[in-house]
């Protein structure tokens, strides 16, 4: 699904991508841990399309396209996904008319027809359910004066509305409390199928204990330096990160 | 020979139409010799340095419309709010046209001016109101009261309420290659009533017009009145706008103006507040493109202690666009705990177009709330991103912001379909569908 192949990227001048090898096949989940600096979210916000970010070298490539010129909008169409570890507050536009919107224009770029009113209710109910969402939160603003946790909540409300093909979450661990962090996992783990992959983006061990990862990749300084099954995670979690910075300058 | 010219050498003429024994009459001669003396502002004068008139007065503009231009109802249904039945009052190139209109005398009075100046019974409501609270310093609102003859008389008693809002349309047909008019509305809300008006100028034609309208609106003890401008006009329209309120015990006025249109604009807008417990609410929305120019002058004179200002003005200036907020607030000594707000936010999504923006605090009381903000920026790329990385194409996304942008100045507006139409004038202006329900 997922090809990364020797991607090196960086911002003005300067590098934070340096080579990254990545694959990742449907039904598979990938973490991704690493301390901070180490390229974690410029690898996400690259994938994504972020124009701050210039591709130097190397290719992406998502079911055989590689998506060096895609705008942001062409890489969501395709199937991509972005949980933001920060996620935009934008007063005046409320959940449920920002879902819609983005529905329909995803609809709208893969030929298919508005969709109804009363089946995009339906599906509204139905994922905020799954995410344990209160109605009234889906007539407020976007992410105006959410809670840390209501924000990350609503970040996968909208994964789950527009069920990509392949979702990166970047840090949505961060700021959850332990109910809060067993709700996201809960909803990630029930969209979890064969057709779709995640790349999990995190800092701590303890949202891996939920969403069990198939790949665990330690990135350092721009690089992924060791990759393994989820005891990886555990070891990184007991030992710090010190060691792998240790084997990485060896 | 130019505009100011012709305008002096046109009064004769003028008072062949008007009735001469009347004692506004005096104040016209009065107020003519005021704009003889002053002339129209330039731009050396601060209230005008960022607009300029001295295109307009070069124009040759027909200050005498033809009696005679009608207009079929389809031909300007669009800019009618005809989703809901209101009160109207037309005028066609400054010339009232009962055939497009629906007043009343049915315990209010929702008429013409010119029936309130003729008439004896309106007398002793005329030698109260008119031309109180309309400046008698400013030269253009005194060019006005000289040529005073035409415009909306509205007139609501104590504790009554019309039943539906009243519409004030101006239309301009160009059967004159330039005309100028000059409308003089007066409304007075007594004690305990209530008035909704939706005012709009709309030229048909891309000939020029130059309106310099004067609305005096007198709100008596806890009277609630709500006025929308809305101004939507054609590339070769300009306006002067000239409001002036006069606001008593516990009474509630908001002013909405949606500038969206035109060549030029200028609205000056002043509220006098003349007792305790007044809420005065003033709101714009300017979305301006090509050459379009709007300046805001706005006013709020806090004269007796315990009221409220609310001032919310937005902008999204694009092309080579011009727009300028000029807000003043006094607030007198003796007007204790005042909580004055002002809040102007701009956005401009072109490297050409510019906004002059300038709060101005005369404060002479110690215990006040006053507040103020402007801003001028553009939208937001983080949230761009967001927005895109959610499939939202970049002109949609960039559409959705600054309707979100606007889109807290309508939350004060009462009327839903007014609400509904400024909502389409927004997204239509911006170009795009925005995809939900307006």
């Amino acid at each position: 699904m997922l090809k990364i192949k020797n991607l090196h990227a960086g911002i003005e001048n300067k590098k934070i991508l340096k080579g990254i090898n990545l694959e990742i096949k449907p039904g598979e989940v990938h973490a991704i841990m690493g301390p901070n600096g180490s390229g974690k979210s410029t690898l996400a916000s690259v994938i994504t399309g972020k124009e701050d970010f210039e591709v130097t070298r190397g290719q992406i490539l998502f079911d055989g396209t590689d998506l060096d010129d895609m705008a942001p909008e062409e890489r969501a169409h395709l199937g991509i996904f972005l949980s933001f570890q920060y996620p935009v507050e934008i007063p005046g536009v409320t959940v449920t008319n920002f879902m819609k919107t983005a529905i329909n224009e995803t609809r709208k770029a893969q030929g298919l027809e508005e969709m109804p009113a009363n089946q995009m209710l339906k599906l509204i109910r139905e994922k905020a359910e799954l995410l344990e969402i209160d109605r009234k939160f889906l007539s407020r603003s976007l992410n105006e004066g959410f809670s840390g946790g209501e924000k990350k909540r609503n970040e996968i409300f909208q994964m789950a509305m527009l069920q990509p093909k392949l979702a990166i979450l970047d840090e949505t661990d961060s700021g959850l409390d332990i109910d809060a962090l067993r709700v996201v996992a809960n909803g990630v783990n029930r969209l979890k199928n064969e057709q779709n992959a995640f790349l999990v983006i995190t800092h701590y061990q303890r949202l891996l204990d939920y969403i069990v990862p198939d790949v665990v990749h330690v990135m350092h300084d721009g690089k992924i330096v060791k990759s393994g099954d989820k005891e990886l995670a555990l070891e990184l979690e007991e030992k710090g990160y010190d060691w792998i910075k240790q084997e990485a300058v060896l | 020979m130019d505009l100011k010219e012709k305008l002096l050498s046109s009064f004769m003429a003028f008072e062949n139409q008007v009735d001469l024994d009347h004692p506004i009459h005096e104040m016209r001669s009065e107020a003519l010799k005021n704009f003889e003396t002053k002339g129209f502002p330039h731009r050396k004068m601060e209230a005008w340095k960022y607009t300029s008139l001295a295109g307009l007065q070069q124009v040759d503009f027909s200050i005498f419309p033809k009696e005679d231009n009608n207009l079929e109802y389809r031909e300007v249904k669009p800019y009618f709010l005809h989703e809901i039945d209101t009160y109207k009052i037309v005028f066609v190139d400054g010339v009232y046209s009962s055939y497009l209109s629906e007043t009343t005398h049915d315990g209010v009075d929702i008429c013409l001016m010119s029936a309130a100046l003729s008439k004896p019974m309106y007398r002793p409501i005329i030698d109260v109101y008119f031309n109180k609270v309309a400046s008698r310093e400013d030269s253009l609102t005194s060019l006005n009261t000289a040529f005073t003859k035409e415009g909306a008389y509205i007139y609501i008693p104590k504790n009554k309420a019309p039943r539906k809002p009243v519409e004030i349309l101006h239309f301009s047909t160009g059967n004159e290659a330039a005309l100028m008019v000059q409308p003089r509305n007066l409304i007075i809300v007594e004690e305990n009533a209530e008035l909704q008006v939706i005012e709009r100028h709309q030229s048909l034609t891309s000939n020029e017009v130059l309106t310099n309208c004067v609305t005096e609106i007198f709100a008596a003890k806890n009277a609630i009145v709500d006025y929308y401008k809305v101004q939507n006009d054609m590339p070769g329209a300009s306006l002067i706008d000239n409001t002036y309120i006069d606001q008593k015990d516990n009474s509630q006025v908001s002013v909405h103006t949606f500038s969206f249109g035109g060549k030029l604009t200028r609205n000056n807008l002043n509220f006098y507040q003349d007792g305790e417990h007044i809420n005065s609410i003033l709101k714009g929305v300017t979305i301006l493109g090509e050459k379009q120019h709007v300046d805001h002058h706005t006013l709020v004179h806090h004269q007796q202690p315990n009221c409220e200002s609310h001032q919310d003005y937005k902008g999204i200036y694009g092309s080579r666009s011009t727009g300028v907020f000029n807000g003043k607030i006094i607030v007198d000594k003796i007007a204790q705990k005042t909580n004055a707000f002002q809040q102007n936010n701009n956005l401009l999504i072109s490297d050409q177009a510019e906004v002059n923006t300038k709060p101005q605090l005369e404060i002479f009381a110690d215990d006040v709330r006053c507040s103020h903000g402007c801003t001028i920026g553009q939208l937001d790329e983080e949230a761009q991103f967001y927005l895109r990385s959610r499939g939202i194409p970049e002109k949609e996304a960039s559409a959705l912001l600054m309707y979100a942008f606007a889109n807290n100045v309508l939350e004060s507006v009462r009327i839903q379909e007014v609400k509904a139409r400024i909502n389409k004038l927004i997204a239509k202006k911006l170009g795009v569908n925005i995809g939900f329900n307006l």
